[in-house]
């Protein structure tokens, strides 16, 4: 066992982090991966991953909404896996690889969700976008695994019922759900299954 | 957020060696105690981090049980409920609780140990016995609509929040845990939850140091099971009221009927005399409306809440009746009621 004790505030502050290519077996347990390269953990264990992503490595595609775990505007991916980056301590995601929105692109070619939410037109002032299109690239896994959903054993059934139970985690003020469903089943159909 | 001092518990036998410092908490998800700590409601002094204890992260089947490890997450233990026929009621009350995101971080122990969303609990400018012990219950004279109308005191009247929880109440679910001693102790889900009385920030029977290790799901015919959950919107609510329900009914007789409620409880409610009074019986309506009648005898409602009895008695009347026309259509059936 292994014990980090305090002091927890006092500590030196992690302005520029520690960023190094991630190495071939992994990002080390006292880092994390982020989008591929690994930083050094926050001094302050009181630090969550979304405030670690903005306070520490200036990403602020990853939004502050609720930060109750509420909204889902702040939804990253761990190992693949969509959670809430508010209601994570970065300590507790140490030894994990976190893709947020600034990693979801490969180079400047955008992933098909991406792309399928400007053609659909799905945002309109966009601060929820970066948490629906996280959340919808981890569903398009969800579904291909066949995971279940509260609508799989509901007494009415419909695709697009489906995907908006599994989308329910984010929240969008504009009321643009029409076309996020719109453009997850654009580019689902297109999913062999 | 207060500040706090971190170890980790990578193994089981490791508890023996953790410092007792009073006011420690386990983190496994996090997904409850975060929130609750940046709004200081809960202000631990040391938090013992679960994220390397790998011991408890599979669920194992056997003779007569299922055992799902602590830290098996919700996404995880509906995942496997699922292809399960016996375990389907499980699966669809996980899956009506919460969001993917949330499922993905929060554990099975951390499930059954979280928080009641009472309004006043939440709020630290209110007085809550919960918070804090002898300050009063706001709730009990003021909107109280998502409140218990069972097992509740002069000295609270919040609900428990758990949809997980409910099932395995229905389920006959047992929970294993280990001492600071390094002890292992199983006991029903049905005695480890304390009613509020005059204690209400005792909810359960987990002393100082103690941790769950696993929950125990005993193998046996639940039958035609279904989850229904009421609440203000269709996804991502708590239950203002909720049925888990399994029938297995033999010439319209019940045979065996598995019974949870939920949103109507201080603890996550087991109707043992709805239960006693259905079992056996012709499954008619004039019988599930005596079983109703003497279950909620014990109920109690505060004004914002009235309207919560009869909304059960509505929804445990829907949910059996279609739980039994299925069991006639197709008798020994089990597994979900509706399944697409």
């Amino acid at each position: 066992m292994s014990t980090l004790k305090g002091p927890t505030l006092k500590g030196p502050t992690l302005k520029g982090p520690t960023a190094s290519s991630q190495p071939k077996d992994g990002p080390s347990p006292t880092c994390m991966s982020i989008n591929g390269v690994s930083y050094a953990l926050p001094n302050d264990p009181r630090t969550t991953l979304l405030d670690f992503l903005h306070q520490n490595l200036a990403l602020f595609g990853t939004k502050k909404g609720c930060d109750h775990g509420q909204c889902g505007a702040c939804t990253v991916l761990v190992e693949g896996e969509r959670i809430n980056a508010c209601l994570v301590f970065a300590f507790q995601l140490r030894g994990k690889a976190i893709t947020t929105i600034e990693g979801i692109a490969k180079n400047d070619e955008l992933n098909p969700l991406q792309s399928a939410f400007v053609k659909r037109d799905a945002f309109q002032c966009g601060y929820c976008t970066s948490g629906q299109i996280c959340s919808s690239v981890a569903l398009q896994k969800e579904l291909a695994d066949k995971t279940p959903s509260a609508v799989t054993f509901s007494e009415n059934y419909s695709a697009r019922e489906d995907i908006s139970e599994r989308m329910s985690g984010n929240l969008c003020r504009c009321g643009a759900y029409p076309n996020i469903v719109d453009a997850i089943e654009d580019v689902i159909a297109l999913e062999p299954q | 957020m207060q500040p706090f001092n971190l170890t980790h518990l990578n193994n089981t036998s490791d508890i023996k060696s953790l410092s007792s410092i009073e006011g420690a908490r386990f983190i496994a998800g996090g997904t409850n105690l975060i929130d609750l700590m940046k709004l200081q409601v809960e202000t631990p002094v040391e938090l013992v981090d679960l994220s390397d204890w790998q011991d408890e992260r599979s669920i194992t089947e056997h003779d007569e049980h299922f055992r799902v490890g602590a830290m098996v997450t919700n996404t995880e233990l509906a995942n496997y409920a699922s292809k399960t026929v016996g375990l389907s009621l499980l699966s669809q009350a996980l899956l009506s609780g919460a969001t993917v995101q949330l499922r993905n971080r929060a554990t099975t122990a951390g499930n059954l140990l979280q928080r009641t969303r009472c309004y006043y609990f939440y709020d630290t400018a209110k007085p809550c016995n919960k918070r804090e012990p002898g300050s009063g219950c706001t709730a009990i004279d003021s909107v109280n609509r998502i409140h218990a109308i069972f097992g509740t005191s002069e000295n609270c009247i919040a609900t428990h929040p758990s949809d997980m929880a409910v099932a395995m109440m229905a389920l006959d679910a047992q929970v294993e845990l280990i001492t600071p001693n390094g002890e292992t102790k199983t006991l029903p889900l049905r005695n480890f939850y304390c009613k509020p009385g005059a204690t209400p920030h005792i909810e359960n029977c987990l002393k100082e140091g103690e941790l769950i290790t696993a929950v125990i799901l005993p193998k046996r015919a639940a039958g035609t099971q279904y989850y229904h959950k009421v609440r203000d919107r269709s996804s991502y609510a708590f239950a203002l009221v909720s049925v888990a329900a399994g029938l297995v009914l033999q010439n319209n007789k019940v045979e065996k009927l598995s019974l949870g409620f939920g949103g109507v409880g201080t603890v996550p409610w087991y109707p043992a005399t709805a239960i006693e009074a259905l079992t056996g019986a012709q499954l008619t309506e004039a019988n599930i409306e005596k079983a109703l009648d003497a279950e909620l005898a014990s109920a109690k409602v505060y004004g914002s809440n009235n309207f919560k009895p009869q909304l059960l008695r509505n929804t445990l009347h829907k949910v059996l009746r279609a739980l039994a026309e299925h069991q006639r259509t197709y008798p020994q059936h089990e597994g979900a009621l509706y399944e697409n």
